[in-house]
């Protein structure tokens, strides 16, 4: 009798629920803490000394949003590599919609390692922490900010069409007509997050 | 028009191991061609578009009336049963290919055997023989019967799996076919009896979790087989098992 080995099966589902907690409720939150930078620069620095004066802040960011995302990431990087593009032998919607949710994961990955060490890390080296200003003047560099816009993008995008793969791959949306209704409400999603998501960034340009 | 024939190139291999290569054929058309029946003209009189002779063209069909699964391949980029592609839809200028994801045997004809191993795999089957006579077995609601008749057309031609960007040689996925039959065996009151070891192999590596949710299977599928709506439904039954079953153990 073969041994049984399941590990697959939970890292994969593991991956899809970290993917929205808390990786997409907290870029939920993390678009709405960013918004209020519309209030200036003194309301926006009082929030990040709140956030910094939280307790057990490197340990609730440690194990609720980089280890996440760095499993989600590796893990995600690995998935892109079993798959086999054919989207254009087969350039139906939802194929589209499978290659794009690779690649902007992908690119969201790599602009959410530069973004952590430039906000985050850094600060923690040098002792000066991101502030209203400090991001201001990062976003001076044109190619700075179009990376942003690509993150935001990307990010907003992945989450929108992940949580269309979330909802099958937890048996939620089965139907036809139901996978139909969800497939736009995520486009939606996806649509607002970006929204969402460009609207806190232009406060700091 | 009407006399312009039917141009084929067409990808061949003489042997499992050696390398593919291109041949252009050309057959007089006459109303009614379907690609099997193109292939019989060559195979009558096995002429190359250059004139030179050469060897017929290998493909595997049975039916002929796309119920079989046998005669698969890539039409003009597609994958799709040759029987059932009319030349007088498809039009005269034809590229046949055989399907990737499976080891050609020659030309067209390729080993579809992987996919038969990942049915035994995943018990695609109801074992009801034993010692004695067991009996009638348990009654099956027509709701069930319904939705286990469109699984049970599924004739594993493959063509699912070649669409699939999940399935191939860098992945260990099981494929969509065998995947959804799953269902088709756990619907029946009988062969319910085994719904947790299916589940179960559904849960190791290559089984349901390595879906990407392309869903390029429903758009190719020549049966009609509720393959999206399919997998979603095992995603719950597997997920289900996977918290619930496994904490019984």
């Amino acid at each position: 009798m073969a041994t049984h080995h399941y590990y697959s099966f939970y890292l994969r589902r593991f991956h899809s629920l970290t993917g929205v907690i808390p990786i997409g409720a907290f870029l939920v939150e993390h678009f709405f803490t960013n918004s209020f930078a519309m209030f200036g620069p003194e309301v926006y620095n009082s929030k990040v000394a709140f956030f910094m004066g939280l307790p057990y802040i490197l340990l609730i960011e440690i194990s609720l949003i980089w280890l996440p995302i760095l499993y989600h990431g590796a893990y995600g990087c690995y998935i892109v590599c079993t798959g086999q593009v054919n989207t254009f032998r087969y350039g139906y919607f939802r194929n589209w919609m499978y290659l794009m949710q690779r690649l902007t994961g992908v690119i969201a990955f790599a602009f959410i390692i530069y973004h952590v060490y430039a906000t985050r890390i850094s600060g923690l080296l040098t002792g000066q922490h991101a502030s209203f200003e400090s991001v201001g003047r990062s976003l001076d560099n044109p190619l700075i900010l179009a990376f942003y816009v690509l993150g935001i993008l990307s990010s907003s995008y992945h989450l929108g069409n992940g949580l269309f793969g979330f909802l099958i791959t937890w048996g939620i949306a089965i139907g036809d007509k139901a996978q139909r209704g969800v497939s736009i409400l995520c486009v939606l999603v996806s649509a607002g997050m970006a929204a969402f998501g460009l609207a806190a960034l232009s406060y700091f340009v | 028009m009407s006399d312009k024939p039917i141009r084929l190139k067409i990808k061949r291999q003489n042997t499992p191991d050696s390398s593919p290569y291109w041949e252009e054929f050309s057959v007089p058309y006459t109303p009614g061609h379907n690609v099997i029946s193109v292939l019989m003209e060559i195979q009558k009189n096995p002429v190359n578009s250059r004139g030179e002779k050469t060897s017929p063209v290998v493909w595997e069909c049975n039916c002929l009336e796309e119920v079989c699964g046998a005669c698969t391949m890539l039409i003009n980029g597609g994958v799709r049963q040759a029987c059932s592609a009319l030349i007088d839809k498809i039009g005269r200028e034809l590229t046949l290919e055989p399907i990737t994801k499976f080891p050609v045997v020659r030309d067209l004809h390729v080993d579809r055997g992987k996919m038969f191993e990942a049915l035994k795999k995943v018990g695609a089957w109801i074992p009801i023989d034993g010692t004695y006579d067991m009996g009638e077995g348990p009654r099956m609601a027509p709701k069930d019967q319904e939705e286990g008749y469109r699984l049970a057309k599924c004739m594993t031609c493959g063509c699912c799996m070649e669409a699939c960007p999940q399935y191939n040689s860098r992945s260990s996925f099981i494929g969509p076919a065998p995947t959804v039959q799953v269902r088709l065996f756990n619907l029946h009151p009988t062969g319910a009896m085994n719904r947790s070891e299916r589940l179960e192999t559904l849960m190791e590596k290559g089984g349901i979790a390595e879906c990407g949710n392309a869903q390029n299977c429903v758009r190719v599928c020549p049966k009609e087989v509720p393959l999206t709506k399919t997998l979603a439904e095992l995603n719950k039954d597997v997920d289900l098992y996977a918290i619930f079953g496994m904490l019984k153990k």
